[in-house]
C-alpha cells in the first residue's frame, strides 16, 4: 500500500527556488574550504566541540578520557548481574574462539579463524539479534580500496589519517589501504556482485575528504549485499551462531588475566549460559542507539555499546570517544524516516547541498565532520534551513542533478534503496530534492587494538585472549572517519581478528573462569561514589511511550 | 500527568488493532513505532529500523478490505482500522554448499533448491513482495536459464521472508536468491584488470617502504602532504 505524504504545499514553494538555481549550480564548482577556516568551522558548530556535551571518565584505565556523557553513564554504571549470583561450574558452551557480535566483522572473523585451521565446531559466534543484524547491512555507499591506476594505498592513507585529524594510530592506517585490495579480491571471490562497467572493472565513486574515486558498490545495498554473502559463507562452513544471545559480562582467568570466555543471556528465556573459550573476538559495534546529544540515529536497534562496557571492565583501553560521527544527510523529511541514512554517494553522484535561497554554501565532498557543521551552521547559524511542518530544520540535497549528470534513470539503477525509501512516502527524488539534517551515525573511537587485533590494557599491551575488530574499535580513523572505510574496517580486522586468534589458541589451554574483574570494578564505581541505580550494558534502548512505562507493574519476572 | 493527558488529546489518534488488541496511537507513526508507543518493547521484529535488514516483516487488513497488505514496521505508516501482525520468523533452513565446488548453471540452482521447479506462476510472491520486487520473473528466469536475469531481479531483496510464507509452491525464494547471486558474482561478471594490477604491485612491496616513511612522519609534514593532495573530479558514469 503507498501511502501518499509528499511534500506540502509550502515546500513545494521553496522547492521552485532550488529549480531555478538547478542550471547555473551545474556548471558551478564550490570552492573547498581553507584549513584555517575548516577549524573555526568545526569548533563553532560541531556537536563534539560543545563541551557541556561531554565529562571526563571518572574510573579505569582510561580515567581523564573525555567521553560524552551518555557514553560516561553506562560505563561509570553497575553490571546487570551480582556476580555471587552465577554459577559458573556449568559450562554451557566450550569452544576454541567466541566471538561476540554477528554483523560484518564477526562473520569476517568467523569465516578467517575457519580458513586458519579452526574446525567450524569449535568456533561459537553469539549475538544480540539475528545474524547479521547490524549496521554493516545498513552501509549504502561503498567500501574504499585503491585500485585504479590513478590512485594508490599513499593516498588512501593520506585521505584517511587527514580526515581522521592526524590523531589515527598510523600502523592501523597502513594495514587498512594496504589489505583494501586484497580484501575487494575475497569479497569478490565469495561472489559479491560489485558495480561494473563493461570491461569488469569497477564503478568507482568519489566519497568525502577522498581526492580519488575509490568506493567499489552494490548499488546503494553495498553493506547488504557484503553482509548477506558473509553469513551465507559462515552458515555453509557449519560456524555455530547462538542468536538472540547477548554477552552481558565476559569472563577472565583470575590468575593471568587473559579472557576466556563470556557470559550470555538469552534474550527470550532469560536464563544465562557460561560460555568458554580459548580465545575471544569482540565486534559487538557503536552506540548510534545511545542518541548522543539527542540526535536521531542510523543505526541498527541493538547499536547500545555494550562491548566497549565490558571491555572496560576487563581492563581494556579506550580511545577518542570524545569524537562521534554525526553523518551530514539523515533524512529531516518525513517525520517517518528522520535520522535514517541518505548515502553520501548522492553527494558522490553530484548532488549539491542548497539552502532556502537554492544556493550552495559548502563543498559537497568535505570530510563528514566539516559538512555536517557546515549544514548546522547553514539551519541555526545564518537561518538558512528549511523547517518542516514538525518543526525541524534542513536543507535541500538535490537528487534530481544527478539524473541531469548521469542521465535518466540513474537514481533507479545506483540508488534504488533511496529512491524506495522516499517512493513509500509519496516523493520522487528524481524529480524533488529531498530534505536532509545531520544524524547520529559513528563510533569514531572504541577500545584500542594492535595492528593484530589484539586488545591492549591501560600500559598498551595485549590482554591475553582477547581481541576485537570493527566500530567496537578505536584507532583506525582517529577523530572522524571517511565515507567507505567502516566496511572496509570490519573485513580487514575481523579477518584479522580470525587469524590472530586462530594462531593464538595453538599454544593454550582453557583457562580458569571468573567474574573476580566485575568485582573489582564494583569496588571501583563505590569508591568513586557512583549512583548505584545506574546500570549497564544497555542491551536495547527504551522506546515504549511514556505512559506505559509510568503504569507498568513488573509482574512475573524473576 | 494532567499536562501529558492534554498533550495527547491535542494529537490526531488512530485505532490500530495489534493482533486483534486494539490500541489508540498517534497518527502519522510508523507500525513499529505505534507498537512501541501502545508499550511492547520489541525482541524479535525489530532490526535495523530502516528498510534494510528484513526483519520486521508486517501483515495486515484494513477495515472490511478483504486485501491482505504486507509491509515492513519501519517504513509503513498506521491508517485508522489497521489489523496487523509482525511475522516473527520464517522457519526455513538454509541448505550448506561450497560455492567453490559449484558450476553458475540454472541446473546448479535447481539441484539445490529442485522445488523452484514447483513454480505455478501465479504471481503470489510478487504481490506480496514489501520492496516491489518482480520475486515470480527472477524465479522463471531460474527455471529458463538466465541467472544473470535472476541475479538482477533479486538484487534488492531483504530475506524478509513474505514471499516465502505465500508460495504455494512452498519456494524459499530469498535464499534461492542468494546461491544465484553468489554464482553470478564468483563466475558469471567480468572482472577488474585493474585489481589485478594492484595487488600485485602490493605483492611486490611497491608501496612499503613510502608507507612505512608516512607512519613515522610528524603531524605538520603529513599536513603539508595532505592539503598539496590534487583532488580528482566527480566522474560520470561509464557503464
Amino acid at each position: 500500500m503507498s501511502q501518499i505524504i509528499g511534500y506540502p504545499e509550502y515546500m513545494l514553494k521553496l522547492i521552485e527556488k532550488v529549480e531555478e538555481t538547478r542550471d547555473k549550480r551545474l556548471k558551478e564548482e564550490y570552492e573547498r574550504i581553507a584549513p584555517k577556516e575548516k577549524e573555526e568551522l568545526l569548533r563553532k558548530w560541531h556537536p563534539d566541540y560543545r563541551p557541556e556535551g561531554k565529562r571526563p571518565l571518572k574510573i579505569g584505565p582510561s580515567k581523564g578520557l573525555m567521553v560524552p556523557h551518555e557514553v560516561a553513564d553506562l560505563i561509570e554504571a553497575y553490571p546487570l548481574i551480582d556476580p555471587a549470583q552465577i554459577d559458573l561450574s556449568r559450562i554451557d558452551y566450550d569452544v576454541d574462539i567466541l566471538i561476540i557480535g554477528g554483523g560484518g566483522a564477526g562473520a569476517s572473523a568467523a569465516i578467517w579463524a575457519n580458513i586458519s585451521g579452526v574446525p567450524a565446531d569449535r568456533i561459537l559466534l553469539v549475538t544480540k539479534l539475528r545474524f547479521g543484524d547490524a549496521n554493516t547491512k545498513m552501509a549504502q555507499g561503498g567500501i574504499q580500496a585503491a585500485d585504479r591506476p590513478e590512485d594508490s594505498p599513499i593516498l588512501h592513507y593520506l585521505d584517511v589519517i587527514g580526515g581522521g585529524h592526524f590523531a589515527n594510530k598510523p600502523e592501523l592506517v597502513k594495514k587498512l589501504v594496504t589489505d583494501a585490495p586484497f580484501i575487494i579480491k575475497w569479497l569478490e571471490d565469495l561472489g559479491v556482485m560489485f558495480d561494473r562497467d563493461s570491461e569488469g572493472n569497477f564503478i568507482e565513486l568519489s566519497g568525502g575528504g577522498a581526492c580519488r574515486r575509490r568506493l567499489h558498490a552494490c548499488k546503494d545495498y553495498t553493506g547488504l549485499e557484503i553482509m548477506r554473502v558473509l553469513m551465507d559463507e559462515t552458515l555453509n562452513r557449519g560456524i555455530q551462531i547462538l542468536e538472540f544471545s547477548p554477552a552481558i559480562e565476559l569472563l577472565t582467568d583470575p590468575d593471568t588475566g587473559a579472557v576466556t570466555g563470556a557470559l550470555l543471556w538469552n534474550l527470550e528465556t532469560k536464563e544465562y549460559y557460561i560460555a568458554r573459550a580459548k580465545a575471544v573476538i569482540l565486534t559487538t559495534g557503536g552506540y548510534g542507539r545511545l542518541h548522543i546529544q539527542g540526535f536521531p540515529t542510523t543505526n541498527h536497534y541493538g547499536a547500545t555499546m555494550d562491548g566497549v562496557v565490558m571491555a572496560y571492565r576487563v581492563g581494556a583501553k579506550l580511545r577518542d570517544l570524545d569524537s562521534t560521527q554525526y553523518h551530514p544527510t539523515g533524512a529531516a523529511y518525513p517525520e517517518q524516516i528522520v535520522g535514517l541514512l541518505i548515502t553520501e554517494k548522492c553527494r558522490g553522484l553530484g548532488a549539491q547541498l542548497v539552502n532556502i535561497d537554492g544556493e550552495q554554501f559548502v563543498y559537497p565532498l568535505e570530510p563528514r565532520d566539516v559538512v555536517a557543521s557546515a549544514i548546522i551552521r547553514e539551519c541555526y547559524g545564518r537561518n538558512k534551513g528549511i523547517v518542516t511542518p514538525t518543526g525541524m530544520r534542513g536543507v535541500w540535497l538535490d537528487l534530481p542533478m544527478i539524473e541531469e549528470i548521469h542521465g535518466k534513470g540513474t537514481i533507479q539503477r545506483y540508488l534504488s534503496a533511496i529512491y524506495r525509501m522516499y517512493m513509500r512516502f509519496g516523493i520522487d527524488p528524481t524529480k524533488y530534492p529531498v530534505l536532509v539534517f545531520p544524524t547520529l551515525h559513528y563510533m569514531n573511537g572504541g577500545v584500542e587494538i594492535n595492528v593484530k587485533a589484539q586488545v591492549l590494557n591501560g600500559k598498551g599491551e595485549p590482554i591475553p585472549g582477547f581481541f576485537a575488530a570493527g566500530e567496537v574499535c578505536g584507532g583506525v580513523h582517529g577523530k572522524n572517519r571517511l565515507m567507505g572505510n567502516s566496511l572496509l574496517e570490519i573485513t580487514v580486522f575481523g579477518r584479522t581478528a580470525g587469524m590472530s586468534a586462530a594462531e593464538y589458541i595453538k599454544n593454550v589451554t582453557p583457562g580458569k573462569l571468573s567474574l573476580k574483574h566485575v568485582e573489582r570494578y564494583i569496588e571501583m564505581l563505590k569508591e568513586a561514589k557512583i549512583p548505584p541505580k545506574r546500570k549497564s550494558p544497555m542491551i536495547l534502548p527504551e522506546y515504549r511511550g511514556e505512559k506505559v512505562l509510568s503504569r507498568a507493574l513488573p509482574l512475573l519476572t524473576i | 500527568m494532567n499536562g501529558e493527558e492534554k498533550e495527547e488529546r491535542k494529537m490526531k489518534m488512530v485505532r490500530i488493532y495489534i493482533m486483534g488488541k486494539m490500541y489508540e496511537v498517534p497518527e502519522g507513526l510508523t507500525i513499529m513505532k505505534a507498537m512501541e508507543y501502545a508499550g511492547y518493547k520489541f525482541i524479535r521484529g525489530c532490526g535495523c529500523r530502516g528498510g534494510f535488514c528484513g526483519a520486521c516483516a508486517t501483515v495486515y487488513r484494513i477495515g472490511n478490505d478483504y486485501k491482505l497488505y504486507t509491509g515492513l514496521a519501519c517504513q509503513t505508516t498506521v491508517v485508522d482500522g489497521m489489523y496487523l501482525v509482525q511475522i516473527p520468523f520464517v522457519p526455513a533452513e538454509k541448505p550448506k554448499y561450497d560455492i567453490e565446488k559449484l558450476r553458475p548453471t540454472a541446473s546448479t540452482v535447481i539441484s539445490i533448491f529442485p522445488e523452484v521447479t514447483r513454480c505455478v506462476a501465479c504471481n503470489t510472491c510478487t504481490k506480496s513482495c514489501p520492496q516491489n520486487l518482480e520475486v515470480m520473473d527472477a524465479i522463471q528466469s531460474i527455471i529458463r536459464g538466465d541467472l544473470i536475469k535472476a541475479a538482477e531481479l533479486s538484487f534488492d531483496c531483504i530475506a524478509c521472508g513474505i514471499c516465502s510464507m505465500r508460495c504455494p509452491a512452498e519456494i524459499i525464494h530469498y535464499h534461492v536468491f542468494q546461491l544465484v547471486r553468489r554464482l553470478y558474482g564468483k563466475y558469471l561478471a567480468k572482472k577488474s584488470k585493474q585489481l589485478e594490477n594492484r595487488l600485485n604491485e602490493i605483492l611486490q612491496g611497491k608501496y612499503e617502504e613510502e608507507l612505512n616513511k608516512l607512519t613515522k612522519l610528524g603531524i605538520e609534514e603529513l599536513k603539508k602532504l595532505y592539503e598539496s593532495r590534487e583532488i580528482e573530479k566527480v566522474g560520470v558514469i561509464r557503464r
